[in-house]
């Protein structure tokens, strides 16, 4: 598993940097033509699906009890007499107004609960992604380092374990020592009940928002909710990382200069942070943000099982329903969010890869 | 004795007599290492035992995996004639768990015929006619990687229905695009080759280039990435059948094994541990034998 | 639990994890309500439209109706609500209901005759999915301003015919019955919608409770209407939060972070038997668990096979185990406590006799599918039905799917087998009678989706009739016999397996009193409980 994989494999040899504006502006250019031609291709699969789908958006909301009539009615209201294709036109001509439509289950915008659940899972993410760094990268640097020692035994093994487990087994597991029987976390959900609705939303993270609010009991408490949901996904992103980390940096310590600097006398820790780990941010970072999006993506098994009302759980819900205009609007978001830490990503090697230069 | 000395020292020789013999010898040269690495073999050994257990379930399981008894539900670990108690309607959980096996093996088996062989098509084709069949191949790919994982499998089952044989496909479907990627940059820098100039100069069609030299360079990076996906498979299979779109009932799949089992997660714990450990221990063994893989056949990455 | 509860604090404390306990060993402060339960069938809080368990319950604390059901005095029916009292014209087909004076909407705008009638037309004008409980009355959104009419402050409603003044009060209160505040809705109206897309997410009532928020799949919160009519109640909060799985409810409820965990599973309330700070409240409720044999079916639709289906179903065998205490044997369409509801279940599991039914309908070996929507319950007795049936030579093929693809299905007459369950819409023996014992017309063509029968392809014959003359009957005593003798005829012939009903266990904190699920008849009421 080399970046290749990752990144697009697909650059030629970079020109030195141009200070022209045209080559940057082509780029730019060509870069958004690929990110809107991604998301139309992933709005239209995604329409489709939920065309060909056997599950009837208009049962969904007329229920079990409907009349033939209230149901025809329904079927006449969203248009579903349309052809295929004037249906998905009419529906990307709002998407171009920014209007994602109505979710046909709770009767809102599809852009506020977007807004709504979609920190949620940006919360949970972003904490599982710095356990996974914080711990992961010295994991992994450690054992590359210590090569074959326990160290690195131990390192492959919380890996591959960490691999291995199915999450919805270890969450319920986790659930039921940490919550049900010590008491240490805080239960289901993202807040214990009598500190919901209590902060003002600001940016919907619950963690940052109490800190804006300077609310240090909203905060613990949502702290002590979060903290084993994210831990969970922090061991997955976290076994990633860590072997990522293992293989990139034994790929430098094998390298010539290392020899050298070590030849030069250089301290160890020096030739290891200073010089391998350096030339190794780049792909880091790549595998990071890569394990990051994943994350964003909303794990819905996690989000089942905590209770966790992010973006995740939101569009399989909608989409076991047949709520289309919730699952395309939860694509949409989640895809796009995909491609530009991608494109990120990409930029970055572009602009510091060694080699590249 | 001395015929197997003679086969060893004929395998390891320095100096092979035909093509053949130069490829068996670094077949051998690869395995001796391979079998160095003790955690791979475990993981090796353990998928050998799954194999052993699916082929012999009728013979090994102690019951019928679908005999009902309301009874005798949820007996505990260690019971008389249920070594790993019974579940919600009474069936022996060891003998569902040996059965289930069999359908680990089919999905892993079908999932892993079909994603890789679909990403090294779309692949090497990209990589090797380059233009625009490059640029609109590659842009499905990265359709199909923006979508959510678990989400683009959900669609699928629930438009094609829930079922093992859609499951399969959906998991596919969604573990296609990586394998792509690979075999684009590998047909990338085969191409460029000075040796496929070569080929290209005696007149060989592009198929023939894309079949009998391409693609043999290209199975080793695969088949790690393959092993190494296993475990991610099974995970999303089980995570199928835990949602209810995988398997159906009475299938004695792990997945759903765990979901019919959550229920009783607090006072009858072994019905979802038993089918969870099952995962963990199948999912861990191919990810001790792909970190193995990588080692032998792709040493830069692993040393 | 005890061994592993132990087992696992050991194992737990060896791994000496230095996490800070905050929040943990709660309690829920001494006004406020908090109930653990699954909300996301909630899709509207329109009154006009909602037709879901979750929805009924905010609904039934957030409006009040004309007549309602006390939930400290079920067994009473029917009591005055905003309508103070009411009387029958001599023809039997007008009710005139004088209103009662003084109370308020939550807006401070007064509840007069206007907004109820207002309120009831709308629902019959917007024609969503549950207007047919008022529609089946004689309106129509063309006659409905005639029928329902206000004169000298009083209502007036007026039936195509003379109908059981019960039938019709007991509709009423149904969640369709809400009264909404006239003047605020019709201030939110967009495009004639009638307020519909304003009231979808906003509530515009009179009742013991005021909608806070409603986040979907999330929680539902409201606070105490101090100038409630019926007094202000005593708990001022009521937070209903979304938790999915049964362990987790009683996860939270052994925390002590919620009062009440509405969906613990059999396994859990037993598991809950030995603590002494929780008590477990049984409540009957109107839900049947059925199976319906598709009539388009060769084999299925000969009379015979339907009986000995009856004969293949462990009854016993599953309400004593993963039923247990969660449902209770019941084999008639009307569920226990509705008005000419009978015990009368003379099925159970006998191998021999349907086997010999099966041979003299001629049926050997035999292949069809049921289906089934992903509840582990339901599952489980398709599971349990698969076993019994496979020991008569048939074989039942499990299809599971979402709600929403079995019942598109079922609906479209394209399942073999159905199993599922049907809840009561009002509490008066017509809800059922008029969907299992009644479809006049069985063709494809007349594609009655709304009624059981017709779903599954069966002419009730002379039902049709009898269904038809018990909704007139206004002798109470007359009324009860017609119906006992529809579901005698119904048990033998009908190709409807009615095999359970539902028993809602609500496990809750030992200092919790008064809390009430509504029964057979009727959603949660929040505004009686103490603590």
């Amino acid at each position: 598993m080399s970046v290749n994989d990752i990144s697009k494999g697909r650059r030629p040899k970079r020109a030195p940097l141009s200070h022209s504006l045209w080559p940057t502006l082509k780029t730019v250019l060509r870069t958004l033509g690929s990110v809107a031609v991604t998301l139309l291709g992933l709005l239209f699969i995604t329409f489709i699906i939920g065309r060909v789908m056997p599950i009837d958006p208009v049962l969904s909301i007329v229920g079990e009890r409907a009349s033939q009539e209230t149901y025809d009615a329904v079927y006449h209201q969203l248009g579903l007499d349309k052809p295929l294709l004037v249906q998905f036109f009419y529906y990307l001509w709002d998407v171009l107004h920014l209007d994602f439509g109505t979710s046909l289950l709770n009767a809102r915008p599809v852009s506020e609960d977007i807004a709504r659940v979609f920190p949620a899972t940006l919360e949970l993410a972003s904490l599982g992604i710095v356990f996974g760094v914080v711990i992961g990268v010295p994991l992994g640097v450690l054992a590359a380092v210590r090569k074959g020692s326990w160290i690195d035994q131990i390192a492959r093994v919380v890996a591959l374990v960490g691999y291995s487990m199915p999450i919805f087994w270890l969450g319920l597991m986790g659930l039921l020592i940490f919550y049900g029987i010590l008491g240490w976390v805080g239960g289901p959900g993202r807040v214990g009940i009598f500190y919901v609705d209590i902060v003002p939303t600001v940016t919907g993270m619950i963690l940052v928002d109490s800190l804006l609010d300077s609310n240090i009991d909203v905060f613990k408490d949502a702290f002590s909710h979060i903290i084993l949901p994210a831990s969970l996904l922090g061991y997955y992103s976290l076994a990633y990382i860590s072997r990522m980390t293992r293989s990139f940096m034994l790929e430098q310590m094998s390298a010539e200069y290392i020899t050298t600097a070590r030849v030069k006398g250089m301290s160890e820790w020096d030739v290891i942070w200073k010089h391998a780990f350096k030339n190794i941010r780049v792909q880091l970072i790549t595998v990071i943000a890569l394990s990051y999006a994943g994350l964003l993506e909303g794990s819905v098994l996690t989000e089942i099982i905590f209770s966790w009302p992010g973006i995740g759980s939101y569009i399989t819900t909608a989409l076991l329903s047949a709520d289309m205009n919730a699952v395309l609007g939860g694509t949409v978001v989640v895809g796009l969010i995909f491609i530009l830490l991608n494109i990120f990503s990409d930029l970055l090697y572009k602009i510091f890869d060694p080699r590249a230069k | 004795m001395s015929d197997t000395q003679s086969l060893r020292a004929w395998l390891l020789t320095e100096t092979p007599t035909s093509r053949r013999h130069a490829k068996l010898s670094a077949l051998y040269h690869g395995w001796l290492s391979f079998r160095s690495n003790t955690m791979a073999m475990i993981g090796l050994l353990i998928l050998v035992a799954l194999v052993l257990i699916a082929v012999l379930a009728p013979w090994l399981s102690p019951h019928d995996p679908f005999e009902q008894n309301l009874g005798q539900r949820l007996l505990p670990l260690g019971s008389e004639g249920h070594v790993f108690g019974t579940d919600s309607l009474g069936r022996d959980i060891l003998s569902r768990l040996i059965y289930g096996s069999r359908i680990t093996l089919y999905i892993v088996a079908l999932v892993a015929l079909i994603a890789p062989v679909v990403g090294l098509l779309v692949g090497t084709v990209s990589g090797y006619v380059g233009g625009w069949v490059d640029t609109v191949l590659m842009r499905i790919t990265d359709i199909f990687l923006a979508f959510p994982r678990l989400v683009l499998a959900l669609a699928f089952v629930a438009a094609l229905g829930a079922g093992i044989e859609n499951a399969v496909i959906a998991i596919s479907l969604t573990a296609w695009p990586p394998y792509a990627r690979i075999a684009r940059a590998e047909t990338l820098t085969i191409r460029s080759s000075d040796y496929i100039a070569a080929i290209k100069l005696q007149g060989a069609s592009a198929l023939r280039i894309i079949t009998k030299h391409i693609w043999p360079l290209c199975i080793s990076s695969l088949i790690v990435r393959v092993t190494l996906d296993m475990a991610g498979i099974i995970l999303a299979a089980a995570g199928l059948g835990f949602l209810g779109l995988g398997a159906q009932p009475p299938s004695p799949e792990w997945g759903a094994m765990i979901s019919e089992g959550r229920r009783f997660i607090l006072d009858h714990w072994w019905v979802a541990t038993m089918p969870g450990l099952a995962i963990f221990t199948v999912s861990l063994a191919f990810n001790l034998l792909g970190d193995g893989l990588r080692d032998v056949l792709d040493p830069k990455a692993g040393d | 639990m005890n061994v592993m509860n132990r087992l696992l604090c050991g194992a737990a404390l060896g791994l000496a994890v230095s996490v800070s306990s905050v929040g943990a060993w709660a309690e829920t402060p001494a006004n406020m309500l908090v109930i653990a339960n699954r909300i996301d069938d909630v899709t509207t809080l329109d009154p006009a439209e909602s037709f879901e368990f979750a929805g009924a319950d905010i609904s039934r604390n957030v409006y009040n109706r004309l007549v309602y059901l006390d939930p400290l005095d079920l067994e009473a029916g029917y009591k005055p609500d905003l309508a103070e009292s009411w009387e029958v014209s001599e023809d039997g087909k007008t009710i005139t209901f004088t209103m009662r004076e003084g109370v308020t909407f939550q807006s401070g705008n007064p509840v007069r005759a206007e907004d109820a009638a207002f309120s009831l037309q709308r629902a019959v004008i917007l024609n969503k999915t549950p207007a047919f409980i008022l529609s089946q009355f004689g309106f129509t959104p063309e006659n409905v301003e005639e029928m329902i009419r206000v004169e000298d402050g009083k209502l007036l409603i007026t039936t195509d015919k003379k109908y059981a003044t019960s039938f019709i009060l007991n509709c009423l209160t149904a969640t369709i019955g809400g009264i909404v505040d006239k003047e605020e809705v019709m201030a939110h109206e967009v495009d004639g919608d009638m307020g519909n897309t304003w009231l979808k997410t906003n509530t515009a009532g009179s009742g013991p409770y005021k909608l806070d928020s409603w986040k979907p799949n999330e929680s539902v919160s409201m606070s105490a209407y101090e100038d409630y009519y019926g007094g202000a109640p005593e708990m001022k909060r009521v937070i209903v939060r979304h938790v999915q799985e049964s362990a987790s409810q009683r996860l939270l409820l052994e925390r002590g972070d919620i009062d009440i965990a509405r969906n613990l599973n059999p396994e859990d309330i037993a598991g809950l038997a030995d603590n002494e700070d929780i008590k477990v409240v049984d409540e009957l409720k109107g839900r049947l668990m059925y199976l319906a044999l598709n009539g388009k079916h060769p084999e299925l639709s000969k009379p015979e096979v339907r009986e000995a289906f009856k004969y293949l179903v462990d009854y016993e065998g599953m309400v004593n185990s993963f039923l247990n205490g969660q449902y209770t044997i019941h084999q008639n369409f009307l569920p226990a406590t509705y008005l000419g509801a009978t015990n009368e279940n003379p099925f159970s599991l006998d191998l021999e006799k349907a086997k010999a039914l099966l041979a003299e309908a001629g049926v050997d070996g035999l292949e069809i599918e049921v289906g089934v929507r992903e509840a582990q319950e339901r599952i489980e007795i398709a599971q349990s039905l698969q076993n019994t049936l496979g020991q008569v030579g048939i074989k039942l093929n499990i299809t599971v799917g979402t709600a929403k693809q079995i019942l598109a299905r079922y609906r479209a007459r394209d399942l073999d087998v159905y199993l599922g369950a049907w809840g009561p819409d009002y509490p008066d023996p017509q809800t059922n009678a008029g969907t299992f014992a009644y479809n006049p017309d069985n063709s494809d063509e007349a594609n009655a989706t709304g009624l059981l029968a017709w779903r599954t392809a069966w002419y009730p014959g002379d039902l049709n009739e009898q269904v038809e003359a018990a909704v007139t009957e206004t002798d109470r005593e007359a009324r009860i016999k017609m119906y006992e003798d529809m579901q005698a005829e119904f048990r033998e012939t009908s190709p409807f397996v009615v095999m359970f009903q539902q028993i809602e266990q609500s496990a809750m904190q030992e200092n919790v009193t008064n809390f009430s699920t509504g029964q057979a008849v009727t959603a949660a009421a929040y505004w009686q409980v103490t603590k």
